[in-house]
């Protein structure tokens, strides 16, 4: 013991204290410092991603946007950008994508906040514990499963032969519909936990005003909880936006102007996935086509993301 | 009365379509499960179409992520959670970061490995490693997340108890911490790892969609993998290419849900609760 208290100190220890300027941090490690410098770049490197992203997607757009004007491309109406007389305006796309999406939220926002409430406020913790995994299932199913089953069931089986809808082989509405079954969980499980953070002394005090547990649920709780709620549904709409299996195997890949959900349209993300199939040459305005719709769509799911990250933080520091 | 009938009729919803795909899936699918499936090579008739490249391609792609992942993300949430000061502002912009990365859409990555892969002056980009290198971005946000909430639950106490018996910092971390959390760290990896093997996206625009009629041999080998075959099928006008597809859905959906199950398992068998 003396003799790790003279290596350490240097000298003898007085009884009074440590001589002033002792070094109490221990012996330098080489080796941790090293391990927390590999840890550190490993963290580091989500950045690097982002940033990679940011480039990947930036340099072949400004070579796109140097022959296709801006404003072209953002509020032009004519998708074509294989053909002869090629014009890249990306409103066809966009319509496509706006249908789908708000399909997908009709279906997966009262569906998902209907399970979020019966998680959270109703349901016994034995049951919670068996539905919650089974929801989880839901997430879980490939999304090139859900567009299997969207094009041959919802469509095929559902919309033509048993509601006997005109309508061809593909339509927005069996993609943006299976898309809100997608959905449901993600929804469903981020307003759960909002609402169970609620604290429980705001459920006892509106009971105790006389309130019914359904009063409360909707009065106090889905209040309470809304931040978190609206940051569910932003981040569905996000999701909504990026997926790209279901409609690309569903939604069909003409790209016009869509004005109704029976019909076919080709969403950014259908687009994309469509047009990388015919292999493009590196550089080619085609090639360089991918990377500018693929921009357009980074920055809205982006815009998406930042409005719900702001939301949930918002619901986290209420109470 | 009715409000809870509402409530229930929506988790009904989602269970009842859960339930529907699976039956109608399985009833697609049954006359195509056999052992054919697995040994044999796609073909232009589906009477002897197999998926064999598309299994081997995907067990090669997801082992490769895993390996490529896994260090990676699980050091990156060591850091952030351990070491960084929460403090600073570049350690706030890294969590932000990580938060938006685990939200961008999947084909994105795939245009990121496109155009990675471009700038090394990658001929042939539909090669095992690049698909990898996709698929890792993809879940490199989502093993951070799941790796952070599972150091975050082993309590202050137990770090405590370990510096002031004189291990340094990481010693605490490597000894302590890190065997405490292994299974809620599994869980998540196991779960990211389900995801990236059903994910098709980010592949289809590496140009997996290919007629292979090889096994896939090693990390600069051609490959496809289940979901690309799955959607390969789909896009065929004939009946028996949709039988075709459907019977690989029933083997994908149930490999997932094995995984999901195990996933389950570990953390219900070995999660402590402090």
């Amino acid at each position: 013991m003396t003799a790790v208290i003279t290596k350490a100190g240097g000298s003898r220890i007085t009884p009074s204290g440590p001589r002033p300027g002792t070094q109490f941090a221990g012996r330098r490690r080489p080796g941790e410092a090293l391990i927390r410098l590999v840890l550190r770049l490993a963290a580091v490197l989500t950045i690097v991603t982002t940033v990679g992203i940011l480039i990947a997607l930036l340099i072949p757009s400004l070579s796109f946007f140097a022959e296709v004007p801006v404003l072209d491309f953002l509020f032009g109406t004519r998708w074509a950008p294989r053909f002869a007389d090629a014009s890249f305006g990306v409103i066809p796309l966009v319509s496509a994508t706006l249908w789908t999406t708000v399909i997908a939220l009709l279906v997966a926002v009262p569906f998902g906040l209907g399970a979020a409430i019966m998680l959270a406020e109703y349901a016994k913790p034995r049951t919670r514990k068996i539905l919650k995994p089974m929801l989880e299932i839901l997430a879980g199913v490939p999304t090139v499963v859900y567009g299997f089953f969207a094009l041959q069931f919802v469509q095929g089986t559902v919309l033509r032969e048993w509601l006997q809808l005109p309508t061809g082989a593909f339509s927005v509405l069996a993609a943006g519909l299976v898309m809100g079954v997608m959905i449901i969980p993600t929804i469903a499980s981020i307003s759960e936990d909002a609402m169970s953070a609620v604290p429980g002394a705001l459920r006892q005090g509106s009971a105790a005003l006389g309130a019914n547990r359904m009063q409360t649920t909707l009065r106090v709780v889905f209040p309470a909880a809304l931040s978190g709620i609206v940051a569910a549904v932003v981040l569905g709409v996000s999701r909504a936006v990026g997926e790209t299996m279901i409609v690309a195997i569903a939604a069909g890949s003409q790209a016009r102007i869509v004005t109704n959900p029976l019909e076919q349209g080709q969403t950014m993300t259908g687009f994309i996935a469509n047009a990388a199939l015919g292999d493009s040459r590196v550089g080619s305005l085609e090639y360089n086509t991918l990377f500018a719709v693929g921009l357009l769509l980074f920055l809205i799911t982006l815009l998406m993301n930042f409005i719900s990250i702001r939301f949930v933080r918002r619901f986290r520091e209420a109470y | 009365m009715i409000f809870l009938i509402l409530l229930w009729l929506s988790l009904l919803v989602a269970f009842g379509v859960l339930a529907t795909l699976l039956v109608t899936i399985l009833m697609d699918g049954w006359g195509k499960l056999s052992l054919q499936l697995f040994t044999n090579y796609p073909s232009a008739t589906p009477e002897t179409a197999g998926a064999r490249p598309a299994i081997l391609g995907s067990a090669w792609v997801i082992a490769t992520t895993a390996v490529l992942t896994l260090p990676l993300g699980i050091a990156a949430a060591i850091h952030l959670e351990e070491f960084a000061d929460k403090k600073r502002w570049f350690n706030r912009l890294i969590e932000l970061n990580v938060q938006n990365l685990a939200a961008v859409p999947a084909i994105i990555y795939g245009l990121l490995a496109l155009g990675f892969l471009s700038l090394l002056q990658v001929q042939n980009k539909n090669i095992v490693i690049g698909g990898a290198l996709a698929l890792s971005l993809l879940i490199l946000p989502v093993i951070i997340i799941s790796t952070r909430e599972g150091l975050r639950s082993v309590p202050n106490e137990i770090r405590d108890g370990s510096l002031a018996l004189g291990a340094t910092k990481w010693q605490t971390v490597w000894r302590q911490v890190l065997p405490a959390s292994v299974p809620s760290i599994a869980t998540g990896s196991i779960l990211a790892l389900s995801r990236a093997l059903g994910e098709a996206a980010p592949l289809l625009v590496l140009g997996a969609l290919v007629y292979i009629t090889f096994d896939p041999n090693g990390l600069m080998s051609g490959y496809t993998t289940l979901p690309i075959q799955i959607f390969n099928w789909t896009g065929r006008p004939q009946e028996g290419f949709h039988e075709l597809a459907a019977a690989t859905s029933v083997l994908l959906l149930g490999v997932l849900l094995l995984m999901n199950a195990l996933a389950i398992f570990i953390r219900n068998k070995y999660q402590k609760r402090w």
